[in-house]
């Protein structure tokens, strides 16, 4: 993965700036964290989390209930666990979803300029205006929200993030001597695009992808609070949801899931400090 | 300075013009996710009750639905031009009176909140920009990070647990007192008390971007050649802090509360339901619920309208307190 990141054949020298960075050190290890406890959930979750039962609203402690039940007698614990799937699997495709768009339109955009760009950048635009959340929302409400659809609405409505640094860059770099000389030697543009420009471009490429897998987990989880997800999958947002109408009965069901949001969200944003800590080494932030 | 003020109006007049397109391209967006949802709207008027097909193809034609998509487009976008975005089944009001009404309640929420962001995050930044590295300068960085990763909407919850259940100093629901009826002085202390908590769940995140923000502007200006200069002439330390290094700490506020509108009206939505604060939030919680679609894009309708006027708003203002912006 580091290898691919830094430029050039610069990778070792990424990686090592990267483990200098104490935040970024912690994200990553926040993030093992998370995929270790989304993998293993089945094995270590005490309870199955769908799994009703009559000891409803037990505090934190209860026998066989570490961190209590809700309202419905499910094991906060275990849903606690198997929640970090849903989120992972949102966070992680959303955002490669919203990177792949970004990086093609804002190279289209930033290669050619002239009308392509001004088009672009007016989409771009727009998609800045109309307030994330609620557009998700709409669209959720609407089309229903499934895993899948989930991913492709959160994914779709991040990517101008993406597309505006690419597209930046490669304003930059099209007038470079090594694109003037992959014109000369008769390469089509989509080679000089991919192959040529791309690989210079990928470190804060990378940046922006840790940082908007922590966006779409938090969007995930503000769309499962406000009861709109796949009701099949056992989220954090749900959770919260379902942890409102208790809140005077039962604190251990919004204190818990909550922290999971906020610890994967940190790590990922973490993480996207380290990998540019390591990518802009001029910068001592 | 004639000159200089010419240009800003010419300025002006052209960002007007940009936001017209971006306006019209919000009520296509809007028009788009109508006209693609599933299920028929008026199947969905009619519910279970039996109808004539003759009347059903009546309310066809009434509503527009039998012409093609874009001549419904234009229709669409001439009623959205005349304030006409439809009416509410579940709150029997038209859609436009609605959401003002309930506009009204977020912007107090947000505008209480983001002041007190600016306030607390000007502040903190400030403190960690004049001892870099110090414990509190380490501490602004903690809460910068807890800033971006908290959820508002749980740390709503957390404030509601904390100062409302466990300690029962602040309400937790609503924005007046139910049972008591307060004129005067006493209702507008009544909304300021019920004001406090969702305030301070939404302008957390803010708090920490505009802290983060300070920071490295006032670092930045501390470094200059000015600074040097004014210390140089004696001036009181305090006195440098404020008039040459702060002054260079307001454009960051602005930049923050201007290109973070669209998200502090996201988190707003979150927050009000937490505290079942009578706003647009709230509202489109409960359209969602009762499946009100012509609230749900009303709501996305004028929200994103108002995005509009305040980036505009915002650009305006930076160009008037940066002599360096040229426009």
């Amino acid at each position: 993965m580091a290898a691919a990141v830094g430029p050039g054949r610069g990778g070792s020298e990424f990686w090592r700036r990267f483990r200098a960075s104490r935040p970024g050190v912690a994200g990553l290890g926040l993030v093992i964290l998370l995929a270790a406890t989304a993998l293993a959930a089945p094995l270590v979750a005490p309870h199955d989390p769908h799994a009703t039962s009559l000891v409803t609203l037990a505090a934190p402690g209860a026998p066989g209930h570490p961190l209590g039940t809700d309202n419905l007698g499910r094991d906060i614990a275990s849903g606690v666990l198997w929640g970090s799937r849903a989120s992972l699997v949102v966070g992680v495709c959303a955002a490669a979803t919203a990177i792949f768009l970004g990086v093609v339109i804002g190279a289209v955009a930033g290669f050619y300029g002239g009308w392509v760009d001004a088009l672009l950048s007016r989409v771009t635009e727009l998609f800045q205006v109309i307030p994330r959340f609620v557009l998700a929302l709409l669209v959720v409400a609407l089309f229903g929200g499934g895993l899948g659809k989930l991913i492709l609405v959160i994914g779709v409505l991040s990517w101008p993030q993406a597309a505006r640094v690419v597209r930046g860059q490669f304003l930059a770099l099209r007038g470079a001597a090594y694109v003037d000389a992959a014109r000369v030697l008769g390469l089509r543009d989509t080679r000089i695009i991919f192959s040529e420009i791309l690989p210079n471009v990928l470190a804060p490429v990378v940046v922006i992808a840790s940082l908007d897998v922590a966006g779409a987990i938090l969007l995930e989880a503000s769309l499962g609070f406000f009861g709109l997800g796949d009701p099949n999958l056992i989220s954090w947002g749900l959770m919260l949801n379902n942890a409102q109408a208790y809140l005077r009965q039962a604190w251990w069901m919004s204190v818990f899931p909550g922290l999971a949001i906020s610890l994967a969200v940190l790590g990922f944003n973490l993480l996207g400090d380290g990998l540019n800590d390591a990518a802009n080494p001029r910068l001592d932030a | 300075m004639a000159s200089g003020g010419l240009t800003l109006r010419r300025y002006a007049a052209g960002r007007l013009l940009q936001a017209a397109p971006l306006l019209l391209g919000v009520v296509v967006v809007n028009f788009l996710l109508i006209a693609l949802a599933p299920g028929d709207p008026v199947a969905t008027l009619l519910g279970e009750y039996p109808a004539p097909p003759e009347y059903v193809a009546r309310l066809r034609q009434e509503f527009g639905l039998d012409q093609p998509i874009p001549v419904r487009l234009a229709l669409y976008v001439w009623n959205v031009a005349r304030g006409n975005l439809g009416f509410s089944f579940a709150y029997r009001l038209p859609v436009a009176q609605l959401v003002v009404e309930r506009l009204v309640n977020t912007f107090l929420l947000m505008a209480t909140a983001l002041t007190l962001a600016a306030a607390l995050g000007v502040g903190l930044g400030v403190a960690a920009a004049r001892r870099p590295g110090s414990g509190l300068d380490a501490a602004s960085t903690g809460v910068s990070l807890a800033g971006y990763s908290i959820p508002d909407f749980w740390l709503a919850q957390l404030l509601v647990l904390l100062f409302a259940v466990a300690l029962g100093w602040l309400p937790a629901q609503g924005i007046r007192s139910v049972r008591e009826e307060y004129t005067g002085l006493a209702a507008a202390l009544d909304v300021g008390r019920h004001l406090i908590l969702p305030a301070l769940a939404l302008s957390f995140r803010y708090m920490a971007l505009i802290a983060r923000l300070t920071r490295a502007s006032m670092l930045e200006a501390m470094s200059q050649d000015f600074i040097l200069a004014a210390r140089a002439r004696g001036l009181p330390e305090r006195l440098v802090l404020v008039q040459h290094g702060l002054r260079n700490a307001a454009l960051p506020v602005v930049t923050v509360i201007g290109y973070n509108f669209a998200f502090v009206l996201a988190g707003s939505a979150l927050v009000e339901t937490v505290f079942g604060w009578p706003g647009v939030g709230r509202l489109l919680y409960d359209a969602i619920l009762q499946r009100d679609t012509p609230v749900l894009l009303g709501i996305l309708l004028m929200v994103s309208a108002t995005v509009v006027v305040v980036n505009l708003l915002v650009d305006l203002l930076y160009a008037v307190l940066d002599p360096r912006v040229r426009y």
